[in-house]
């Protein structure tokens, strides 16, 4: 990828961001209050393939940051890196102010982390597994006993307690994995994936539970379900192809990625006036769909807009004065898929420039 | 180094609760006391030169061609196929604790498989109770032998568990490498190529490295230095490709 491609007006916006934080990293602050994950200019490569490229992003502490991404996009080696388990290429990357190349044991405390398929062994009983791996983690023998029936409760594992983890159901497993992630109460926590394969109501339960570590633990988490994301996460960050695409709060996202809203109309009325009125309520107010007429001669329409603000009152009445019957007017918020695919797609297009050149 | 007792205490842990670890003694068990009666119908047959604890030992290589290699080739191999390395490296656990602990586990099973042929003779000596055909020194020697050469052999397995996340590949690359250790020097000793003056020390190191002669000296009584000392570099190299193997296939994979 060349340097001027790097420079499209699309990734202008993020590349701000990204220099804004670059900046901040700079200046020195106190370790007790150093953000929780900081990476600067991370690059990893794998026998020539780039999986991770020049990403930069800083977390403060006890927030949710959700990582999005296509498949193969860097998400898993962007957190294998984080976690110390595999090195990077280049760049820098510190932990709660502990750097990760010379202080890799420190930070290694520091995190609890759940990799992706939630890998266990399978002949030994959940209670076992969580003493062993406490143990690995330095939790005292003392507090080892009452922590892991404190995990147990507050990932409802009671009840599996004493079976063996090959013979538990999926739903089990991947709980047992969330439970030992937080065991030794680490601030950081890194989940790959952590509701892969659940029942949508396993599904509410480790969602509540990832919530309920908000301001005590720093969590990381990848999916591939958005709404999961939508309704858990203070912060996205989407990467493509190893490259950050796309990243702040939903809100955030949804202005600078999508940058229009849509209405949905349903009224009955003659079509070709219908431009005509919107024009008089607000200039970029377009038709973008337009719908058959039912029986009683109703159609659908798809409006865009720029502007933010909300035009409904504004535009019932236009259309009211315009000779319309109004059955329905609704806003259409962006998902945070449309962000998703629209971040996505857009850095498709840019890297499909750069082949062409 | 505070997590190897960790390590270890699991992994001994888990090899007393799996089945496996009894089928596998039970089979051992059934194998030497196959070689032992046979050893003894010999004797009743005939008058030996040497006590029957020489003989036992003299067949050490057929156990340790097969159960080495099946009592090693899981340890680091099935970790990296399941993902679980993943998660055991990203506690504050280091490769080396690892590697460590997992050896010390296999090895202490494997003293306990030798130790328990030590019925055998207990058996003889009640039943013949003639302390000619239980000659000590032998027994003690034959024994010591065992210990010793089982560091290298198991870090060789381990070495071997190392490389691949394929057991049986790990399986099958120990018992190359067991055997090339056990019975190469021996082959290579009468290649004639080897005669010129030119690879001299090269025949001297092959002398240096028969096995098959250190157990000999062993059952003799002779503890000689350069023998153990040829087993403990044995096995801290063994156990460094090892740690290295691991961790290059981090970088790699």
């Amino acid at each position: 990828m060349s340097a001027d491609s790097e420079n499209t007006a699309a990734d202008t916006a993020a590349r701000n961001t990204l220099a804004r934080r670059a900046t901040d990293a700079s200046t020195p602050i106190e370790r007790g209050e150093a953000p929780a994950i900081e990476v600067h200019d991370l690059v990893k490569t794998y026998a020539g393939t780039t999986a991770v490229d020049h990403i930069s992003f800083s977390l403060p502490r006890g927030e949710i940051l959700g990582f999005l991404g296509p498949n193969g996009a860097g998400k898993s080696t962007t957190m294998r890196i984080l976690t110390g388990y595999l090195p990077a290429s280049s760049g820098r990357v510190s932990v709660c102010g502990h750097s990760l190349t010379s202080q890799l044991a420190e930070v290694k405390k520091l995190i609890g982390y759940m990799p992706e398929n939630n890998p266990l062994p399978e002949d030994m009983r959940v209670h076992e597994y969580l003493y062993f791996r406490g143990r690995l983690k330095e939790v005292p023998r003392r507090t080892l006993g009452p922590r892991i029936d404190e995990v147990l409760e507050l990932c409802d594992l009671k009840r599996v307690r004493h079976k063996i983890i090959g013979k538990l159901s999926k739903g089990f497993r991947q709980r047992v994995g969330i439970a030992e992630a937080i065991l030794a109460e680490p601030p950081i926590i890194i989940m790959d994936e952590p509701t892969i394969g659940l029942d949508p109501h396993q599904i509410l339960i480790v969602r509540d539970l990832i919530a309920s570590l908000r301001g005590r633990m720093t969590v990381i988490i990848s999916s591939h379900i958005l709404p999961e994301i939508e309704m858990t996460c203070d912060r996205v960050l989407i990467i493509n192809q190893g490259r950050i695409v796309a990243q702040g709060t939903p809100e955030e996202l949804r202005r600078s990625v999508i940058g229009h809203s849509h209405y949905e109309l349903e009224a009955a009325g003659d079509p070709s006036r219908l431009s005509e009125a919107c024009g008089a309520c607000d200039e970029s107010l377009q038709i973008e769909a337009r719908g058959e007429p039912d029986a009683t001669g109703f159609r659908r329409w798809l409006l865009t807009t720029k502007r933010e603000d909300p035009l409904g009152e504004g535009l019932l009445k236009t259309l009211g004065e315009a000779g319309f019957r109004v059955r329905s007017l609704s806003r259409s918020q962006p998902t945070l898929e449309d962000v998703f695919l629209a971040a996505t797609r857009r850095s498709w297009d840019v890297t499909a420039e750069d082949l062409k050149r | 180094m505070r997590h190897f007792l960790t390590i270890l205490s699991h992994e001994v842990r888990m090899l007393l609760v799996a089945p496996s670890t009894y089928v596998a003694a039970t089979l051992f068990l059934a194998v030497m006391g196959f070689f032992f009666t046979s050893i003894l119908q010999d004797y009743s047959n005939a008058a030996q030169e040497v006590p029957p604890p020489q003989i036992f030992f003299q067949l050490f290589w057929f156990p340790v061609l097969f159960m080495v290699p099946l009592l090693t080739m899981k340890c680091l191999a099935e970790e990296r196929r399941l993902g679980t390395l993943e998660t055991l490296l990203t506690t504050p656990v280091t490769t080396t604790e690892v590697v460590l602990g997992k050896y010390a586990a296999a090895y202490l099973l494997y003293l306990a498989l030798w130790a328990s042929t030590g019925g055998f003779f207990y058996i003889l000596h009640r039943f013949a109770s003639d302390l000619r055909f239980i000659d000590p020194g032998a027994l003690i020697g034959g024994y010591l032998f065992i210990a010793v050469s089982g560091l290298l052999f198991i870090a060789i397995g381990v070495f071997a568990s190392s490389l691949s996340r394929n057991q049986a590949v790990a399986g099958i690359l120990g018992f190359t490498l067991l055997f090339a250790l056990i019975f190469g020097s021996g082959l290579l000793q009468n290649a004639s190529w080897l005669d010129r003056e030119l690879f001299n020390p090269a025949r001297e190191a092959l002398h240096y490295a028969q096995i098959i002669q250190h157990r000999e000296d062993f059952a003799r009584g002779i503890v000689d230095t350069r023998q153990l000392l040829f087993y403990l570099s044995g096995t801290t190299l063994a156990l460094i490709f090892s740690i290295l193997g691991v961790e290059a296939k981090l970088l790699h994979n």
